[in-house]
Parts: structure tokens; sequence; C-alpha cells
């Protein structure tokens, strides 16, 4: 088990690595916030405790509540974040960029 | 019944997990192209649903009620964070989303301890793990919390340090030793509460201590560092736990952190070591009594000015900078290209790769005032173009722009690759004042026969600008 995870970080690191060295300096920013999301994966450490019924005691269950809590504002902000970023990316119809001036004059 | 143990059988929770890490990739690779980044987001946020989802599919669910309740909690709080934040604001709400996803590592860490009785009942590997997640979640989540209130101007954003350099990282190192030793301890079989606890805190101090002496102007490569920090502790909570989707979430993760850390420190022409040192505020006394002592002149000019020299241009390229971050300059910015482009003037904008507080933030925010992804030019595309620029309009950015960086070999910033502006016909820079750049150097650029100066908020600036533009 432990080899075999092993295994896995050592190839995911590469992917990691290959993945990402692609990439324009102009979603850096994106980029960073996007995998900063990915990362709140961590919130499952926190379920899977839980949900094994693994945490007795009012502190073990506390912590992994506050736990919980932490990965879900990592993931779900994150993601929210990196869409608003995304967004404004995006190719606008041709039309509603020419009428702007008109609108913010 | 065949259904519901079909559902919960651990095969088809591991194909899951696959199904997760696969739409991480997956999306990531989205993430590289302009086109296709917002559906790369979506589809590694899908991947998180399914990883959570198959997390959930075990026979005797326990915790239902406590287990909602802190993703309600997160919900409740990152959402309306997520949603208000202002763009201005994105690199201090990434290092806070940075930090609590590093605080969960740290907290379940410490519960694994306490579950198995300080890791007596499990196989060594996984104290080893889980010591490694503890530290790094740890300094991630307390140096974020720091990064996050510089940025925010919560703290003094300048450099700081207990007593000087070497007796901060002699502290620093004693910090680490002393969290590696408590790791080590427990692995070798110690079983007392008291060890984890000193392990966290010892972290993070030096989470702490690691920020607080970083300048401004690096904040970009230590959020990022911070953000490597949390995925690769994020992946030994996974081989701590055996969960597959974390190895491999975290993992990705860590990886494309420190190559990003890599690109943004070599950007500045620093080493990430010397990033962690807190270098710049140190040497920049020295260089910059140096520098003021050329003196030269500095010409000031007027919005009307600058407007008649625009519109009578061929090519105008505007270097975007911090200032343009701060003052929201960016839709009058837009504006006023429209109407140069209206009068049939060429207008490019010129995007160093750490303009602004991150990689790409002047991109989002250009981005967000409508400014098409065509006009925006990295660093080695435009500077070659320089020489034939008619003029170039500096809003708010300095340290990028600065020639000692070129020519001046005892400047702070000497190598650091800069926009070359100071090739072009003419150069105009908008600024608040005669301050220095973030990094407190001096800009001959500033006394460059060729540039006049607009001083003044960057925005009521470019608004006169184009009020002049619209009345020729």
């Amino acid at each position: 088990m432990l080899v075999t995870n092993l295994a896995i970080l050592v190839l995911a690191g590469f992917v990691g690595y290959a993945v990402i060295s692609k990439v324009p300096n102009t979603l850096h920013t994106p980029l960073m916030s996007g995998t900063n999301a990915i990362h709140g994966i961590v919130v499952l450490g926190g379920i899977v405790l839980l949900v094994n019924g693994a945490a007795d005691g009012f502190l073990n269950k506390l912590l992994l509540v506050i736990a919980v809590a932490f990965g879900t504002i990592n993931v779900v902000g994150g993601f929210l974040v990196t869409d608003r970023m995304l967004e404004m990316f995006k190719a606008k119809p041709k039309d509603l960029v020419e009428a702007e001036p008109e609108a913010k004059a | 019944m065949i259904t519901a143990s079909f559902i919960t059988d651990p095969s088809f929770r591991s194909v899951l997990y696959i199904v997760s890490f696969a739409l991480f990739i997956y999306g990531l690779s989205g993430l590289t192209g302009p086109k296709t980044a917002v559906q790369g987001n979506r589809i590694a946020a899908v991947g998180m649903g399914v990883a959570v989802l198959a997390t959930l599919l075990v026979p005797h669910l326990s915790n239902v009620v406590l287990i909602l309740l802190g993703v309600a909690i997160g919900t409740a709080v990152g959402v309306p964070a997520a949603r208000q934040v202002k763009m201005t604001q994105m690199p201090q709400m990434v290092a806070l989303f940075n930090g609590v996803g590093g605080g969960a590592v740290a907290l379940i860490a410490w519960v694994e301890f306490r579950e198995s009785g300080g890791f007596a009942d499990v196989p060594t590997y996984v104290a080893i793990f889980s010591c490694f997640a503890a530290i790094v979640g740890s300094v991630s989540f307390w140096g974020s919390n720091i990064a996050f209130g510089k940025l925010q101007e919560l703290i003094d954003g300048g450099s700081k340090v207990i007593g000087n350099a070497q007796i901060q990282s002699f502290i620093n190192m004693a910090l680490g030793a002393i969290a590696v030793a408590c790791g080590i301890a427990i692995v070798a079989g110690s079983h007392g509460e008291v060890l984890i606890l000193v392990l966290l805190v010892s972290a993070a101090f030096l989470g702490v201590f690691l920020v607080l002496p970083i300048g401004g102007a690096d904040m970009p490569v230590v959020i990022s560092l911070l953000n490597a920090f949390t995925g690769l502790s994020a992946a030994a909570t996974g081989v701590a736990l055996n969960n597959t989707s974390l190895i491999v979430a975290g993992m990705i993760v860590g990886a494309s952190g420190t190559l990003l850390t890599q690109q943004m420190a070599t950007a500045m022409n620093r080493s990430i070591t010397s990033v962690i040192a807190g270098g710049f505020g140190g040497t920049v006394e020295a260089a910059a009594g140096a520098t003021s002592a050329s003196g030269g002149t500095v010409r000031s000019t007027s919005a009307a000015d600058v407007a008649i020299q625009m519109a009578y241009a061929r090519l105008v390229v505007v270097v975007p900078g911090y200032g343009m971050a701060v003052s929201q300059a960016q839709h009058a910015v837009r504006e006023m290209a429209k109407l140069l482009e209206a009068k049939g003037v060429e207008v490019k904008y010129a995007i160093h790769p750490v303009a602004g507080r991150m990689p790409g933030h002047m991109n989002v925010l250009l981005a967000e005032a409508d400014v098409p992804y065509e006009q925006l030019k990295e660093m080695d595309d435009i500077n070659g173009e320089f020489p034939r620029v008619d003029v170039s309009l500096v809003i708010g950015a300095n340290d990028v722009t600065n020639p000692d960086a070129r020519n001046k070999p005892d400047s702070p910033i000497y190598g650091m690759p800069i926009l070359n502006v100071d090739e072009s016909a003419s150069v105009i820079v908008l600024k608040r004042s005669m301050s220095s750049g973030y990094a407190g150097i001096d800009n001959p650029l500033f006394v460059n026969p060729k540039t006049s100066m607009l001083f003044g908020d960057a925005k009521q600036s470019v608004s006169d600008i184009t009020e002049e533009l619209k009345a020729l």
C-alpha cells in the first residue's frame, strides 16, 4: 500500500510539472488560484475521519469540524474566485463590446 | 440492497477517486489556455464534487450532522468572501484561502495523533507523513495569514526582523529544528501530546517569522511558495490516510506550485532562497543614496500635452503597474485606449511578469475592463518593439521599468529583466509623487530627457487625458 501510494505520489508530481510548464504569464494568477482551490481537497481528510466515526470526544470532533470548514472555504472560495477571474478573459460578443463606451460615458 | 452494497464498495469509491483526479488533471490542463480556462476550472470543481461524494459512500455513515455543519460554515464564509472581493484584493484572498487549507491539514494531523494514541497503533510511515503534514500545514497557515495581513495592510508591509537578519535566520532554524525534533521523537515512539503541540506551535512561529521579513515586492513569490507547501502537505495527508485523490491532487499542486514559484523568482532575478532570506530591505538604502546623488531634472507635463502627444502617435504602449491597481484605473485606461484607437492609434499593453502584486495581476485587471486579450503583450514579445514605439505610457509602474536593472551592477534589482520603455521615442509616467517604488529604489527613467511626468492619482490623470482627447 505504501509503495503504491509513493509511486502515485511521484507520478503525480511529474504530471503537475508537465501540465503547468506551458502556462502563459497572463494566466498565472488564475492558475495559482485554481491550484489553490484544488488543494482544498484536504477537506476529504476531515470528512474521512468523521465518516469513519474515528473521532471520539468533544475536542477531536471540534477540531475536525473546523478542519472541514477550513477545507470547504478553501475549495468553494478558491473555485469561485478563479471562476470570477477567468470570466473576464472570456471573449465577449462583438456588439456588446462596441456598445459599452456609450454605457460608460 | 444490491445497489447499496455496490455503491458503498471500497472499489467503487476507488474508481470514483480515479475519476476525480482525472478531472483535476484535465481541468488543470484547461487552465493553461485563455480559451479553455473557464471550462477547466469548472471541470476541476466537478472533480472535487465527485471526490467528496465518493468519501461519503461508506456503509455506516457517522457524524453526518458534524460534516454538514463544517461544510455549511465553510460555504457561509467562503462564498460571500469570494463573491465580494475586489479584483485588486485578489492576491490576499488567494493567500487567505491557501492559509485555511494549510490549517485544515495541520488540524487533521493533530486529530490523527490524538485518535491513534500518538500514532501508537499505526504503521511508522503514517506517523512520518502526518508529522510532515502537521509542520508544513502549520507553517502555511500562519505564513499565509501574515501574507494576508501585510497585503491587506493590517500589519506594516515593510521588512521586519527580530534583531538583524542573522539573528532572525538563527531563530528560524532553531524553530524548524524544534519542530523536526518533535516529529522525530513522535516517529520514534513517544506518545505525549505535548510533542505534537510543541511541533505545531514552533511551526506556527516559523511560518510567521518566514513571511514577516518579506517586503511587498516579493509577496507573490511567497504566496506561490506557500501554495505549493499546502499542496505537499495535502499529499502527505493523503499518504497517511491512504487516499488516492488527496495524494494526486495535493502532489499536482505541490509540483506546479514549486514550478510557478521558480518562474516568478526568475522573472525578478531572485532565487527562492534570497526571497526567503528577505534580502531586499537591507541592501536598498546604500544603493538608493548613490543613485539620487547622480541627480537630474524631472519634467512634469499636463494632461492636455499628453493627450496631444498620444493622439498623433502611431503606436502607444501602456505599461501598467501597481499604481493602476490601487487607483482602479483600468476602466479609465480602456476608455482612453478606445478613443485613441478611434483616432487610428495602435494601442498595446506591455505586461511585466511581476507587475503588480502577483504574476498576471495586470492581465486580470485589464481583462476586467474588457481589454482584448490580443493587445496584452508579454515582456519578451514587446521588448523588441520599443524602439518603434512613439509613446510609452507608464501607469503606476516603477521597478519593472527601472533601467538600473540593466545598467547598474550595484543596484539591488540589477539583472532583473525589465520593460525597455526608455528605448521608445518618448515616455510619459503617471505617478502619485516622486516617491520610489515598492522596492524602495530610485528610478533614473524619471530623469531621462525623453521622460515627462504627470503627477496625480492614476485614475484621475487618465480621466483628464481622456477628456482632453475628446476635446481634440
